[in-house]
């Protein structure tokens, strides 16, 4: 009889009737596990301890690829935070290693010398990078060679990123060419490496695909730029203190910086073999994910789950199965459900590997004569799809660089659905569900979330218990939280099951995540209340009055924009920039950027500029983007005798407020020029200059429709065109984001240009959300409505906007200035008192 | 974390008024640098200074009651305890009061 239905006798002081649940492994099964245990009643019957090699909370692992791409901060791929641990009564020993545990006694031994007895264990190790044999790869204290990296950690990932970055490193070699590999490669070239992937195999991801669609996957990723060599194996990584190449069998060196292996895993199993329990290829579990012991009785209150596991001679080394494990394991261990059986996984993977889509379920290719193949493949376009059926039956899929068909093959290979008689129609949208169709026709036990296993069922579940937006149903079911490629998909699912009635998530409208209020009502609530400081509104408006540090410059900006003069100027509020007027660097310097109107500069400030730079040892003197010059790498304690050397205004290079105008030569020299573009340049940097907005405002003025100031990019662009007259662009930005500039209007002379962009701006000031440019904000708002209210005065308030403007306007004052004055104790003191500053190249 | 335990020190880092409220200040103490923060509801809290992530200067981050946030890449940290909330390594703490005078003490080893 199983032993977790018994209630322990209560003991040494322990409340209650708890038992004691240790669980030996915090990543995503062993997390997962435990999650599934609270979600039934779990932390009535257990005390809950955890034990994790890694020092943080469980993260998201699937997501490392993200952040070595860059694409993801390491900070948001958090699944369970250390709070959250705190928050559900678990105790958690992050950073600890198991090393053994005592299955007579019922105790756990960690590396930190502690025991820690348990009534039901679960033990959820994951596995580790597989280090195939080879020469070099380690140094003579065992630990890897400089420059080599595994990919499985996030120290991994933190240290190959910061290895990465490093300039003289210019080349890597990544080994084995399977998923992970790919994500590599295509990873480390977001550093501007050179790749090359060298694998062993005769095709890349042969664990997933055929040799002909790995030839296809070749073609797509060489064409991104990744070397490949094929067949080829790594005998000798070279180099003494720190990688400089690698030998492979039978061809040439390759000379290299850094180097990956992913050539597999390894389930880790140190802890179960040192504990006696029963290990083979992984340690063995039955249907209940309990660990069998030699003859194949289980052993007392002993479970595992996860990569380490083997169940029925299967390893897997995805997700998706481990979800439906720690599903069964949660309801034998609470004892929920008795029956609960797990009866293995038929993995279907749907993935983005280097950007390309990747589907791929059971076998690569026919295997028996009687096998019908149904292939098509399109190299040119990197395509590649192919079916292969058995009586009737789906028995495998690849799905490569168009996965629009996956949901319907993987439906019908989970379930063996009736196929349609013209095959074609697998593969392409003949018939089957089409992919608008297929939200309703979808089976609802559909897998929409592979990483996550939720099914249309459970994604219609959460709609209907009130989850009627995207994020909400997402956070409710976890649907999208995994590699994210089914995002799109849940957004249907949602939408369809709201009928759609799918509300907004009500936080994506808060101005600021501290306060619960959008725009509009925040400001009528600091309005009518009689609101003047930062601190006034948390008291206020926030739940239990309770300030948030996230929200305080979002606030700051908008009562300064609000209330001009009558704005009770909190310093704490501010973000660093902004309490120095300069912009923070990575060594915790700071760059100085002086007013330099349209870009036009003279003798004298160009003389002022270089003896303060001469006398101040500035590391380095630029010509920014934004046509002016910035002197970067200034301790914080100078920045007030550099601004009184140079004594020019700020050019607020380091704020959320308007930035620059650039301008061209124009008119009075350009001999295509039809206005004065430096003037009007200059005019406009003049009349708005520091104004705060809720993000970034970046203006320019070029004199001709050739834009050599680049205005249809701007937030505010302008352009002279025939006839004396002037466009008036809005809404565009070249940066993260790029988008081409809308037309305003066309006006007749330059005093109307400075008219209309001072109300487009105020406009923009008064209705935007905190940080969101222009190039977001026109489009959402609609360009016609924009134009409605700033050009017709549709809505009566153009004179009021104004008018708001004007005050900005008469309230600015150089910040420089605090220079003389300090506005805080000890405002330009240093932060890092005993580090040499500035840590930067001098030039 | 007895303020007893052997070796541990009083150091006296001059007046509270040195920090503004709602902000932070760093000090060079026994060698170690140390950000102290002046909470809204004038109570301090002392962090390690520097930033595990990148080494940013923490003093210069922004605080509410919880939580102060590095300025470079806004990992956050616990004020009470020195956690991160964000999945960093932990800054380290240190008790801090006020004196009489209202001189701030703060208290390493
Ligand atoms: C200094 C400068 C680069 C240079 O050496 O030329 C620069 C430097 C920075 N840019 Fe920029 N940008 C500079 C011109 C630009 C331009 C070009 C331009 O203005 O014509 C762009 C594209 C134009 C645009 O925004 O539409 C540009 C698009 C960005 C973006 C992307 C904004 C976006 O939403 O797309 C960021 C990130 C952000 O704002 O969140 C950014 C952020 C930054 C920050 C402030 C990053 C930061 O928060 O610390 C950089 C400060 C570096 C430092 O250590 O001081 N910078 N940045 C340029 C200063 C211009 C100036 O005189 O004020
Ligand atoms: C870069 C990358 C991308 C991936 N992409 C995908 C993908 O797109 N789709 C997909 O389905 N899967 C993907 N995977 C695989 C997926 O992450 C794993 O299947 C999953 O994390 C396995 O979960 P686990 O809990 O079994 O193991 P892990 O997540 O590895 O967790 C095991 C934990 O146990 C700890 N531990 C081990 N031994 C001890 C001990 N003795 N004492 C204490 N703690 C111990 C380890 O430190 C580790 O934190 C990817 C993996 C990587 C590395
Ligand atoms: S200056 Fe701009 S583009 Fe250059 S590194 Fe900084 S943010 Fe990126
Ligand atoms: S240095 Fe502190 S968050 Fe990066």
């Amino acid at each position: 009889m199983s032993t977790v239905l018994e209630r322990a006798v209560p003991a040494d002081g322990r409340t209650g009737a708890r038992r004691r649940l240790v669980v030996v492994g915090n990543g995503m099964a062993g997390a997962r596990a435990v999650e599934e245990i609270l979600e039934r009643g779990g932390a009535e019957q257990f005390d809950i301890t955890v034990f994790g090699d890694e020092p943080y909370g469980n993260y998201n692992r699937i997501m490392l690829s993200h952040v070595l791409s860059g694409e993801e901060d390491d900070a948001d791929i958090f699944l369970n935070s250390l709070p959250w641990y705190e928050e559900n009564g678990i105790t958690l020993h992050a950073g600890v290693r198991v090393g053994r545990i005592d299955r007579f006694a019922k105790e756990v031994h960690s590396d930190d010398g502690q025991v820690t007895p348990y009534d039901v264990l679960i033990i959820a190790t994951g596995s580790r990078s597989f280090m195939p044999p080879i020469d070099g790869l380690h140094t003579e204290d065992g630990s890897l060679l400089p420059g080599v990296f595994a990919f499985r950690t996030i120290d991994d990932t933190r240290e190959m990123v910061s290895y990465a970055q490093h300039e003289h490193h210019r080349k890597a070699v990544v080994i084995g060419g399977g998923l992970l590999g790919l994500e590599a490669a295509r990873g480390l070239q977001a550093y501007g490496l050179q790749v090359e992937v060298v694998h062993s195999g005769g095709h890349l991801m042969n664990a997933q695909m055929g040799p002909e669609a790995g030839a296809i996957l070749r073609r797509s990723v060489e064409s991104l730029g990744i070397g490949v060599h094929l067949n080829s194996r790594t005998t000798h990584v070279l180099g003494t203190d720190k990688v400089q190449g690698v030998r492979l069998k039978g061809a040439p060196d390759l000379a290299c910086h850094l180097v990956v292996v992913t050539a597999g895993i390894r389930p880790n199993v140190d802890v179960a073999v040192a504990s006696g329990l029963p290990v083979e290829r992984a340690i063995v579990v039955d249907d209940h994910m309990r660990v069998l012991d030699e003859e194949g009785m289980d052993v007392d209150a002993i479970y595992a789950v996860g990569e380490c596991v083997q169940h029925r001679g299967q390893v897997y080394g995805l997700v998706a199965p481990l979800w439906e494990q720690a599903g069964v394991l949660a309801d034998q261990v609470t004892g929920r459900n008795p029956a609960a059986a797990y009866h293995g996984s038929r993995t279907a993977t749907k993935l983005k590997v280097a950007g390309v889509d990747v589907a791929s379920m059971g076998v690569q290719g026919p295997e028996r004569d009687t096998d019908e193949h149904v292939m098509f493949s399109e190299p040119s376009r990197g395509v590649y799809k192919s079916v292969v059926i058995r009586d009737e039956k789906i028995i495998g899929a690849t799905l490569l660089g168009d996965s629009r068909k996956v949901a319907f093959l993987t439906q019908a290979f989970d379930r063996g659905l009736p196929l349609p008689e013209e095959r074609t129609s697998l593969l392409f949208d003949l018939g089957g569900p089409s992919e608008e169709a297929g939200v309703a026709e979808l089976d609802d036990d559909a897998q929409v979330c592979n990483c996550n296993g939720v099914s249309k069922k459970d994604l219609v579940n959460a709609v209907e218990g009130g989850c009627t937006t995207v994020a909400g149903a997402m956070d409710a079911t976890r649907a999208g939280k995994g590699c994210g490629s089914c995002r799109l998909l849940v957004g249907q699912v949602v939408e369809w099951a709201a009928g759609g009635a799918v509300q907004e998530d009500p936080k994506a409208n808060w101005y600021v995540p501290g306060i619960p209020m959008d725009k509009p009502t925040l400001m009528a609530a600091v309005r009518e209340q009689g609101l003047r400081s930062v601190s006034e509104v948390f008291a206020a408006l926030a739940p239990d009055g309770a300030d948030d540090a996230k929200s305080k410059m979002g606030l700051a900006s908008l009562l300064k924009m609000m209330l001009a003069d009558e704005y009770v100027d909190e310093r704490d509020a501010r973000f660093i920039n902004d309490r120095v007027h300069a912009n923070i660097q990575r060594d915790g310097t700071f760059s100085v950027v002086p007013q330099m109107k349209g870009g036009v500069t003279s003798v004298h400030q160009l003389r002022r500029i270089a003896d303060v730079a001469e006398k101040h040892h500035i590391p380095m003197i630029k010509l920014t983007g934004g046509q002016r010059i910035d002197l970067l790498g200034v301790p914080k304690e100078d920045l007030p005798k550099v601004w009184a050397d140079l004594d020019m205004p700020s050019g607020y290079a380091y704020g959320k407020s308007f930035r620059t105008v650039k301008t061209c030569v124009g008119r009075e020299f350009c001999r295509f020029g039809t206005g004065d573009s430096t003037r009007l340049g200059i005019e406009i940097e003049e009349r708005f200059q520091g104004i705060e907005s809720p993000a970034k405002m970046k203006l320019a003025v070029s004199g001709c429709p050739r834009n050599c100031a680049e205005s249809l990019v701007k937030d505010v662009g302008v352009v002279a065109v025939e006839g004396g007259r002037w466009e008036i662009y809005v809404g565009g930005a070249a940066g993260a984001h790029i988008r081409k500039g809308d037309l305003l209007a066309t006006v007749d002379d330059p005093e109307q240009v400075k008219l209309l962009a001072g109300r487009f701006m105020q406009y923009y000031r008064e209705n935007a959300n905190w940080l969101e440019r222009t190039y977001s904000f026109v489009p959402r708002v609609g360009l016609e409505h924009v134009r409605a209210v700033v050009v017709d005065d549709a809505e009566g308030i153009c004179e009021r906007l104004d008018a708001a403007m004007q005050a900005s306007i008469d309230e600015y004052s150089d910040p420089w200035v605090e220079r003389e004055d300090p506005f805080t104790p000890g405002q330009f003191r240093t932060s890092l008192p005993l580090e040499v500053r500035p840590r930067v190249p001098v030039r | 974390m007895s303020a007893e335990a052997v070796g541990a020190r009083e150091h006296v880092l001059g007046p509270l008024e040195q920090i503004p409220l709602g902000e932070g200040r760093a000090f060079a103490v026994d060698g170690e640098q140390i950000a102290v923060f002046r909470l809204r509801n004038d109570t301090l809290r002392a962090l390690s200074a520097i930033c595990p992530h990148r080494g940013g200067p923490i003093a210069d981050g922004q605080i509410d009651q919880r939580v102060v946030m590095c300025p470079l890449h806004h990992n956050t940290f616990e004020l009470d305890t020195g956690c991160s909330t964000t999945g960093e390594q932990p800054l380290r703490s240190y008790q801090v009061s006020t004196d009489a005078q209202r001189n701030i003490v703060l208290r390493t080893g």
